[in-house]
């Protein structure tokens, strides 16, 4: 087994047992990179020289003192950063051209917490320009290419830190989820994927793009290693008003707890017209092995899911309108005629519907469906204690199969789409190969219960 | 645009609104762009139009899904007893 191959407790247990050391570790991922990144386009920056010497540093302080590793939870593991993090001294680009020369001054508090739980931050990842887009092909530095098959898209917009992570181009890959950047990707690329409750993670320092949506998570190879990084990322930022006070659970101490009578929802609105036959398959073989688990499966119903891309294609553009606006090329990065297809495109569609005279047609309306869809959910959830449903209704795609037509790449979110706008947590897992290509499931739950999908994660996936 | 306009629009967006809102947003837009977002934005905006088919009358409007209200910051006074005469010493603020 090489050493980009492990996960981040097998590192760990390496270090520990001094079978290997940091640098080693790092230099096995820059090689992958080295080697697949001219083909596959997943990072935008490589810290090379900076990720080295974090790691000879790492390797030394190990010299003098092995508590290094036990009380450090992510000490020398290499992570990629989608490059929509602020990383101090390291160029952020959020995947456009009008921050092409932006080199942040603070580090993004998640890229803090890392940094100070032992991490090697290894390079920054491509994505759809500003996280707008499900392909990847958004991106302004050219797009990432799926690794199962380089004519077809990995997903987005976390595209190159879902790449990274499946090619061990980093152990683990930092994301964002607006309307599913991350659990889309981990499914195309066939790697786990946590997208947190909303408020659960800091966004302070990830460039915004819909602020009451977006939701800070990552990109791993088991479900062991996401709870390891929740551990660290999640809890409260006074640099962030949307994170509560809420206390934070160890996320590794109930993982194995077996899910024997957790009840567990499918809704039936999941299952319909438009999503290939192939995946509704493979989803109910893994619904079968989570019943055999000793899960109860309920059907259930969530009524408005229907409406939720048109809710989110209101919701989304209007905070996307007013976030981008701070971008003037005056402080810093270039002029607004940098801005791309997509982002003209969203920054115009919010600018129309908050209009004056379209507010409340619009931006209200959707605000008020919006609320019966997350009723939807409280409802379920007396019901039921989590819910599975697939990530996406099609394989990974052909590039520019969908590029020319925006409403078509929006309905690849749809069922993505909904957890966001009820601030749930989900947690996309890889369940097996349809014609040698990746398709997953996520698991959602109410607010907060990221432990409980956990959980049910790595019981799915032990096997 | 006119104030008088509250329905979801069934009427659509004209080139010359395209560049209004360009103009709104500072974005300068090539006439084949107008052209090409006139019919893009029209498809989504009809899209998004079914929503004027559900029923919302009493329903509140969600702008924040935590339920977080008044986050203030921790109001906490701080030692601060170096004195100078009558005044606080502090560190100096701006450069000579």
């Amino acid at each position: 087994m090489m050493l980009y191959e492990l996960t981040i407790s097998q590192a760990q247990e390496g270090l520990k047992k001094k079978k290997f050391s940091v640098s080693e570790l790092a230099k096995s991922c820059l090689k992958q990179i080295k080697e697949l990144n001219p083909k596959l386009n997943a990072f935008i920056t490589v810290c090379e020289k900076e990720a080295l010497k974090q790691a000879r540093e790492a390797d030394k302080r190990i010299r003098n003192s092995q508590s290094a590793i036990r009380n450090l939870p992510l000490f020398g593991i290499p992570i990629a950063v989608k490059d929509l993090f602020c990383t101090k001294e390291i160029r952020t680009t959020a995947g456009s051209k009008v921050l092409e020369n932006y080199i942040p001054v603070y580090d993004a508090t998640v890229v803090r917490k890392l940094k100070e739980a032992g991490a090697i931050i290894i390079g920054k990842t491509n994505l759809d320009a500003w996280a707008h887009g499900s392909s990847g092909e958004n991106s302004d530095f050219g797009p990432t290419k799926n690794p199962y098959d380089d004519t077809r898209v990995p997903g987005g917009s976390s595209s190159g830190s879902a790449v990274a992570v499946a090619m061990g181009m980093g152990l683990a890959a930092t994301g964002t989820d607006t309307g599913g950047s991350i659990r889309l990707p981990a499914a195309f690329c066939g790697v786990v994927g946590l997208k947190p409750t909303y408020g659960r993670v800091s966004r302070f320092g990830v460039i915004a793009m819909a602020s009451s949506l977006d939701s800070i998570g990552h990109l791993t190879k088991d479900v062991t290693s996401s709870a390891i990084i929740l551990n660290v990322t999640a809890g409260k930022d006074p640099f962030d008003a949307t994170t509560p006070q809420k206390s934070v659970p160890n996320y590794l101490k109930n993982l194995r707890k077996g899910i024997r009578g957790i009840k567990i929802g499918v809704p039936k609105e999941y299952f319909i017209g438009g999503i290939d036959k192939k995946i509704v398959h493979q989803i109910y073989a893994a619904i079968k092995r989570l019943e055999k688990l000793g899960a109860k499966i309920i059907n259930i119903s969530l009524p408005h899911t229907k409406y939720a891309l048109a809710v989110y294609y209101i919701v989304q553009p209007a905070e996307v309108s007013s976030n981008l606006a701070r971008y003037d090329g005056i402080r810093y990065g270039f002029g607004r005629d940098k801005f791309g297809a997509e982002a003209k495109r969203r920054i115009m569609l919010g600018t129309y519907t908050l209009s004056a005279g379209y507010y409340e047609a619009y931006y209200l309306k959707a605000m008020k469906v919006r609320t019966l869809i997350k009723k939807d959910f409280d409802e379920a959830f007396k019901r039921v204690q989590a819910i599975v449903a697939p990530v996406s209704p099609t394989l990974p795609f052909k590039f520019g199969e969908k590029t020319e037509d925006p409403l078509k790449m929006y309905l690849s979110d749809i069922f993505t789409i909904p957890a966001n706008l009820a601030g749930l947590p989900g947690l996309s897992l890889p369940i097996g190969l349809v014609e040698n290509l990746p398709v997953g499931m996520q698991i959602l739950g109410p607010q907060f219960s990221e432990e409980l999908l956990f959980q049910i994660g790595w019981a799915y996936e032990k096997k | 645009m006119k104030n008088s306009k509250f329905k979801m629009q069934n009427s659509k967006l004209s080139k010359e609104e395209v560049r209004h809102i360009a103009k709104l947003a500072g974005l300068t837009l090539s006439d084949a762009e107008v052209k090409k977002f006139q019919s893009q934005l029209n498809e989504i905006l009809s899209y998004v139009g079914q929503l004027k088919g559900v029923k919302t009358k009493n329903v509140e409007s969600t702008s924040q899904v935590t339920g977080l209200e008044n986050v203030f910051r921790e109001d906490k006074s701080m030692p601060f007893s170096i004195k100078y005469k009558n005044f606080f010493k502090t560190k100096l603020v701006l450069e000579k």
